[in-house]
């Protein structure tokens, strides 16, 4: 079933990655024999210890590193330029740009002309709740603004995909707490689709309804896991049973990836995990 | 959840003061404090003094270094063409100010151009270095033997080759101006956050885009502090080759002027066209930082104001 409370299932893959391997020249493996296949409108983290590949993986699914073996396909019409937004883990603003020319960035880098831009970055500013700060620049910003700053820009465009880059890692919990809240209300609103690379398994069973756990050296997916906590979720949910049920089970699939042994064969059997 | 409510409430410190009124329940607000701790009124004292020091102490020791100057001369009978009072100074000064000033002139009209060029190459140069790694490596050589020959031995060389008076004295400044320009800017334009360049990549900018809209900013501090650099550079140049140039009689600079006084043992003259080169040296640099500042002040570090 596919609505606003439920949408894990059948939407329609959007992103398949076959068998996605990734060797550096010093003979490092980042990743082995990726597959994975993304569905339309899923929320899914990449969860896994440091040193797994899973900012390798989002970078050569953002097409800025390329695999050396492995496909990565896009279906459903091509993707342009503009369908894809990155959130970095840190803001990545440019500090002499104020809040209006960095969220129009992306869009002038289109030739989008500053007239025809100002009510896009007006709207998507107002999402982020940061209306009335058009002016400033980003040192004159707190963490957790400039986060949001980061956000608007990656939403500006519209895009299908928006790739996240364990962008709340370096806020407190507080700031992390708020805009994770507002990241679902935002998915939900715009219904795009979401790669979440995290290492907070509180985070991920949080904010995703698929959660694909990765095991290190060499880097490979360990268990795809299905959550099937609705949205909307608020804080009742963080407060709620079924979440701390939810971070125990998946805290004890992490504990095991990461005792998996280094060169065990990739595991891609599907879970799926009850509340 | 209401029930949690009262452990949640954080408890307000009380004073001894407050427990020993009648009334415990009504606790009346604290006056705002504008009692400052004896530390802090330290401290304030100290910005204070420091504030007032920054220039008062400079002017108290130039005074009283051209006071001792002027005794030196008293008390020693120094006559005036081996060191002239710098009360004579100031009247040659004056008196000559037509003279010097014009001097003056030609050679800030070649400090200006020549700094101007400084810009045009250095930022041109530095351009063209980031866009291919092999041009910088290729380049970068010819750029340090330039900026380490003395320009003294360069000029007359210079002087054989190029016949226009103007050009001759814009080259060499050009020559010794150029370098902390290029070199400058060739360090901040790759000093740019690796992340924002991916981002410009992912969103498909052009070169010229992710040059204009991301590098050229970027490297706007490392810019403007070459630029400075270069400010006086550009006048010790100009001064430099005149100089050159003028001993074979063929400046009207500042330079010139010296040379002249020099021969004709004029020396409070000859001090009076130091003094306004070095005013017009320290005018430069004030300006350039200026401009740096007025560029710089709302996003870097650099340009901010120090917080305790």
């Amino acid at each position: 079933m596919q609505n606003s409370d439920c949408r894990d299932a059948a939407g329609r893959p959007i992103l398949v990655l076959r068998s996605v391997g990734k060797h550096f020249a010093n003979g490092v493996t980042a990743l082995e024999c990726l597959d994975l296949t993304l569905r339309e409108g899923e929320f899914m983290s990449l969860l896994g210890p440091s040193g797994c590949g899973k900012s390798t993986a989002l970078r050569i699914i953002a097409g800025l590193t390329s695999p050396s073996s492995g496909i990565v396909d896009w279906r459903g019409p091509p993707m342009g330029k503009t369908d894809i937004g990155f959130v970095f883990q840190e803001p990545t603003l440019m500090p002499w740009a104020d809040v209006f020319d960095n969220v129009w960035m992306p869009l002038r880098i289109q030739g989008v002309s500053r007239r025809k831009a100002e009510p896009m970055v007006a709207e998507v500013l107002e999402r982020v709740h940061l209306t009335g700060f058009e002016r400033a620049v980003p040192r004159e910003l707190s963490g957790g603004m400039k986060m949001r700053v980061s956000i608007a820009r990656g939403l500006v465009t519209r895009p299908r995909v928006l790739l996240m880059d364990e962008p709340f890692a370096a806020l407190d919990e507080i700031t992390r707490f708020k805009l994770n809240n507002d990241l679902l209300e935002l998915w939900q609103e715009q219904k795009f689709t979401v790669i979440f690379v995290t290492h907070s398994v509180f985070e991920s069973v949080f904010l995703s309804n698929r959660i694909v756990v990765m095991a290190a050296s060499p880097g490979r997916i360990y268990e795809d896991v299905a959550l099937d906590a609705p949205y909307p979720r608020d804080e009742t949910f963080r407060t709620s049973a079924q979440y701390a049920n939810l971070c125990r089970q998946m805290s004890d699939i992490l504990g095991d990836a990461m005792h998996a042994g280094p060169s065990a064969m990739p595991d891609t059997e599907t879970a799926r995990v009850d509340a | 959840m209401p029930a949690r409510q009262p452990c949640l409430t954080p408890k307000r410190p009380v004073s001894m003061l407050e427990r020993g009124q009648d009334n415990p329940g009504l606790i009346t607000p604290p006056a705002p404090v504008m009692a400052i701790d004896p530390e802090e009124a330290g401290r304030l004292r100290a910005r204070q003094r420091e504030r007032i020091g920054r220039w008062l102490l400079p002017v108290l020791i130039m005074a009283a270094a051209i006071l001792l100057w002027d005794r030196i001369c008293v008390w020693n009978a120094i006559p005036p063409y081996i060191l002239p009072r710098p009360g004579v100074v100031l009247d040659t000064l004056i008196a000559d100010a037509p003279l010097l000033f014009s001097s003056l002139l030609v050679t800030l009209k070649i400090t200006f151009l020549s700094l101007l060029l400084a810009v045009v190459g250095g930022v041109g140069l530095a351009v063209l270095f980031t866009q291919s790694r092999w041009v910088e490596m290729s380049l970068f050589p010819f750029a340090i033997i330039l900026q380490v020959t003395p320009i003294v031995a360069i000029f007359p060389l210079i002087n054989i080759y190029v016949s226009d008076q103007t050009a001759k004295l814009l080259l060499c400044a050009w020559i010794v101006a150029f370098f902390p320009i290029l070199s400058n800017t060739t360090l901040g334009l790759n000093s740019v956050d690796r992340n924002l360049i991916d981002y410009f990549k992912l969103n498909g900018a052009t070169r010229w885009q992710t040059l204009r809209y991301l590098r050229l900013p970027a490297s706007m501090p490392y810019f403007l502090g070459g630029l400075k650099i270069a400010g006086g550079l550009a006048l010790i140049g100009a001064v430099v080759a005149e100089f050159v140039a003028g001993s074979a009689g063929q400046s009207s600079g500042l330079a010139s002027r010296i040379i002249e006084a020099g021969y004709r043992l004029n020396a409070p003259r000859l001090f009076a066209a130091l003094i306004l080169i070095s005013f017009t040296g320290i005018l430069i640099f004030m300006m350039l930082s200026l401009v740096s500042h007025l560029i710089l002040r709302r996003w870097h570090e650099s340009a901010l104001k120090q917080e305790q």
